[in-house]
């Protein structure tokens, strides 16, 4: 799966297995390697084993098999206080006993900087996040954003390579979050750090990373760039997990030269993309993406048409949703941009609908 | 104010900025109605507050009937000291102008005859002897002993007058003399069937003025003859004070002008005091003769001082202090106990507290630690104390301490003790200690696992992952945040323990008693309330002391119960 070369990989996981109860694997067989100065997220349902991996490389979890390494070094015996990785929780874990500049000069402290330069660091981290008069503040006198922004300081103020967050913007509300999408990025790129990101939102995870690793039941599903995530799911549950997904059944008639022909269980035949099937005969799901559907079409060479039967056509603003059956399928999903010259489907109206075989992949019928 | 009514007017929403905004304007916030913004809260907020007035109603009755109430009592009892005052009103007055040299003066000892007599009859002395017995030894027998005494006195001329005229011992002519006629008539037809109540004794007129100490004693007797006794007084003849005062009346004053019933009685009577023969008893003799106390300044003074409605001796006596004519001094060295209990007290809760404090905090951490199930399953191991009653736990410990008891045994065979050397650890400090830590630590170890178990693990995990060891994470960010449960804990224990009594009853022997064996002793055997509320109150004041220390240093809303 991984492409990067174990050899120049900053965080490398190898071969990793998890079981807390010693009946069940949680993390089954992790293989994972990220370069110095990458922006890894983790995505995926819930308990299919994001924290678990995280809480394995941060040393608060030991694994049951398998190596984690670190710049090279395994670090499976190294306690978590000398990870010296910077770690941003869900619920930001500031000590509430402590004052802000308390909070961030706590790293500072046990790592026995001097107090100028302790206060220089907390200053210059506080302003950093742009919260440089709040240093005298209690924890609980801050918002919620505040407070993130004081835990991603006090992750950063210590100068770790790698930091760690655990859905750290989960608490927060939409706008906001967008706000500190973008200034963790940015800060992320500027300093040159590695960050390993949870969480459950696909969009966070497409606009922040510079890779995303799909995890389900323990084990990566994809790890690639968002655009190719989308664009290019490598199996159903990817193409399901992320973004929206039109799906017909069908099996698998011939297969040559990139492209393969698959008759639906209605009796149609459609021409898609084997991604993920290899002999003929064997069934498959066919995904296409609501987008890349058109209506009426006058596609080009090898292009498909499909008999549709209108059910639902909902006004969203900037695009339409029309709701189709097809061959099948009764939630057939097609997106159309608001466009002045764009017709609007009336409920029961009989239309046709094609694609280009490019973007009809053929994926496992899991 | 007026120019910011709305949040628009702020740079932005945020919290902040209407904190920064809020600090900067000076005046009242005014609500949309122009007035201002407390009232109408203030407003809104009275229906509220009545309603749950309303629900804690049944509760705050209750406990003002049987908590506040009887704290007002005791700390009232602590001063109040009005039966000095009301037994013996005329000695009290008479001793007010006496200086507390020597031996006062005669009147104060006639004062003291009439006065006790009264007591006596009513029997009432003995309780006066008995509070008189706490400031000097002896009071209470002396009293006792005057009760019977004081006969002696008023016979000597109840015997002369009865000897000279049978009617002088007889109901009748006392009355005839003395009473109102249209009173006797009431009395007399009252007399026929003794039905409803006995009219009133009245004075017939004038004889106050023949006759002035005579009359005052007989209504005073006919009052509790009638009242008290409720006796038919046209059927009791008076007691022997009133022949006392009789004799008084005739050897200072002059009957020889009066004309009214039984003249002629009267003035054989004068007849008979004014010849030689006639004799008589100084009060102050009679009182030598009942016992030679009295002829001692000691019981005049200990009376003096007591004669106030409110007195602060009890106080005195609870800090190791006395009452004396020249004002408050210290006790002699050997009778100084309470000031050594007070500190004994305070000391050993605050080790008591210490103790519990280093043996619960471990458990409580465990226990907060693990999970849910296991922790409850714990749980119940550190509240099974409570399941078995007091005095076993604590009798359960004498058995284990005593000197042939389980651990000496255990120590003797294993060699640590010689056989006959035996360890002392009970009936002593030691013990009262080992009992009691034992006792009130699931006090300890409840509220501390309530506030640990509210700790998130992630705080943990943050201070690691920010680079601090076990120690500094657990130091700096663990134990501070757990300080609100040892302070709720350490303010329980201390506080039961400071009172605590039936263990150191048991255990404590004579070095491990705590202040509240002492009130106990005072409350239920030498029966001297006065001075155990004064010892309570002090107790009370106290705690409340400590509390309010408390809460400068530690804050009390850093105190977390729950
Ligand atoms: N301490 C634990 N003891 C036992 N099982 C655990 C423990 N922590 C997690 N698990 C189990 O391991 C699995 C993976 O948990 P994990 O917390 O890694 O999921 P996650 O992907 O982070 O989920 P979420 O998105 O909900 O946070 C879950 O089935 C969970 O029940
Ligand atoms: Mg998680």
């Amino acid at each position: 799966m991984p492409d990067t070369g174990t050899s120049d990989a900053f965080v490398a996981f190898e071969r990793v297995q998890k079981s807390y109860d010693g009946e069940t694997l949680v993390v089954k067989d992790l293989n994972l390697n990220m370069p110095k100065g990458e922006f890894l997220t983790m995505l995926g349902p819930s308990g299919s084993g994001k924290t678990t991996c995280l809480m394995m490389l941060a040393g608060f979890e030991t694994a049951t098999h398998g190596e984690i390494k670190l710049d090279g070094v395994s670090i499976n015996n190294i306690p978590p206080h000398k990870r010296g990785i910077g770690m941003v929780f869900q619920n930001y874990a500031l000590f509430p006993h402590m004052t802000v500049a308390e909070n961030l000069s706590f790293p500072l402290e046990v790592r026995k900087i001097g107090k100028s330069e302790r206060e220089k660091k907390v200053m210059r981290a506080l302003d950093m996040v742009e919260m440089g008069a709040f240093g005298g503040r209690r924890p609980a006198q801050l918002s919620g954003g505040q407070q993130q922004r004081i835990a991603l300081a006090r992750a950063l103020v210590f100068e770790p390579e790698l930091v760690l967050m655990d859905e750290p913007l989960g608490a927060l509300d939409k706008q906001l979050r967008e706000k500190m999408q973008f200034e963790i990025t940015d800060l992320a790129h500027r300093l040159g750090i590695t960050v390993v990101y949870v969480t459950h939102d696909q969009t966070e995870a497409l606009t922040m990373s510079d890779r995303v690793a799909v995890f389900d039941d323990g084990r990566i599903q994809q790890l690639a760039p968002p655009d190719e995530l989308y664009e290019a799911p490598q199996n159903s549950f990817v193409a399901q997990f992320i973004g929206e997904n039109n799906t017909l059944e069908g099996v698998v008639k011939e297969i040559s030269g990139g492209r393969c022909t698959v008759q639906l269980d209605g009796g149609e035949m459609i021409d898609a993309m084997p991604v993920n099937v290899s002999k003929v005969g064997e069934r498959t799901r066919v995904s296409i993406r609501p987008e890349r559907v058109e209506v009426n079409p006058e596609l080009g060479e090898g292009a498909h048409t499909l008999k549709a039967k209108v059910k639902e056509f909902i006004y969203m603003g900037d695009i339409f949703r029309t709701r189709l059956s097809v061959a099948g399928n009764e939630d057939f999903v097609i997106k159309t941009r608001n466009r002045p010259d764009q017709v609007r489907l009336k409920p029961g109206e009989d239309v046709t609908i094609g694609w280009l075989p490019e973007d009809c992949r053929a994926l496992d019928a899991q | 104010m007026s120019d910011a009514t709305g949040p628009d007017k702020f740079d932005g929403p945020t919290p902040d900025n209407a904190l920064r905004q809020a600090n900067k304007t000076s005046g009242p916030m005014l609500a949309a109605d122009g007035k201002p913004l407390k009232k109408s809260l203030s407003r809104a907020l009275r229906r509220q507050k009545l309603r749950a007035l309303m629900l804690i109603a049944p509760l705050l009755i209750f406990v003002l009937v049987s908590f506040i109430a009887p704290i007002a009592d005791m700390l009232f009892r602590s001063v109040e000291n009005q039966i000095v005052s009301d037994t013996m009103p005329r000695t009290t007055e008479v001793l007010g102008a006496w200086d507390g040299q020597d031996l006062p003066p005669e009147e104060a000892f006639e004062a003291a005859y009439y006065d006790l007599y009264i007591a006596a009859e009513q029997r009432i002395h003995t309780r006066l002897g008995s509070r008189l017995n706490y400031e000097l030894t002896g009071a209470s027998s002396l009293f006792r002993k005057s009760g019977r005494g004081l006969d002696d006195i008023g016979e000597v001329y109840q015997d002369q007058f009865e000897d000279l005229d049978e009617n002088w011992d007889e109901p009748m002519p006392w009355i005839e003399l003395m009473g109102d006629p249209d009173w006797l008539a009431e009395q007399q037809e009252w007399a026929a069937d003794e039905e409803g109540r006995q009219p009133r004794f009245e004075l017939r007129e004038g004889i106050d003025e023949i006759l002035p100490r005579s009359a005052a004693q007989y209504a005073i007797f006919a009052d509790f003859t009638q009242r008290v006794e409720e006796d038919n007084l046209l059927e009791e003849e008076p007691w022997s004070a009133v022949h006392t005062a009789l004799y008084q009346d005739l050897a200072s004053g002059d009957v020889s002008s009066y004309s009214g019933p039984r003249a002629d009685m009267l003035q054989a009577a004068a007849a008979l005091v004014a010849s030689p023969e006639f004799e008589t008893v100084a009060f102050i003799d009679g009182f030598e003769e009942i016992d030679e106390d009295w002829i001692e300044p000691p019981i005049w003074r200990t009376i003096k001082l007591y004669s106030p409605n409110y007195t602060s001796g009890y106080f005195l006596n609870s800090i190791d202090m006395q009452l004396t004519p020249d004002g408050a001094e210290a006790r002699p060295e050997n009778e100084q106990i309470y000031m050594l209990l007070f500190k004994r007290t305070l000391f050993m809760s605050l080790v008591i507290t210490l103790s519990c404090i280093l043996l619960g905090y471990p458990v409580a951490y465990i226990l907060s630690n693990l999970p849910m199930r296991t922790a409850n399953l714990l749980m119940i191991l550190v509240l099974l104390p409570f399941w078995t009653s007091l005095l076993v736990r604590t009798s359960a410990w004498k058995v284990m301490l005593q000197q042939q008891g389980v651990i000496n045994d255990v120590l003797v065979w294993i060699g640590l003790v010689a056989d006959e050397q035996r360890l002392t650890m009970i009936n002593n400090q030691f013990g009262t200690i080992v009992a009691m830590t034992h006792i009130l630590l699931p006090f300890m170890i409840l509220p501390m696992y309530s506030v640990m178990s509210t700790i998130p693990p992630s705080y943990v995990r943050a201070a690691k992952s920010l680079g601090a060891t076990n120690w500094t994470t657990f130091w700096r960010v663990y134990f501070p945040q757990s300080i609100p449960g040892i302070g709720a804990g350490s303010i329980l224990v201390f506080i039961l323990s400071i009172g605590y009594y039936i263990t150191p009853e048991i255990v404590g022997g004579t070095t491990g008693t705590f202040i509240s064996n002492r009130i106990a002793y005072h409350i239920s055997s030498s029966l001297n309330w006065g001075l155990a509320a004064a010892l309570g109150t002090i107790l009370l004041a106290v705690v409340l002391l400590l509390y309010w220390a408390y809460d400068r240093i530690v804050g009390i809303d850093n105190v977390k119960l729950g």
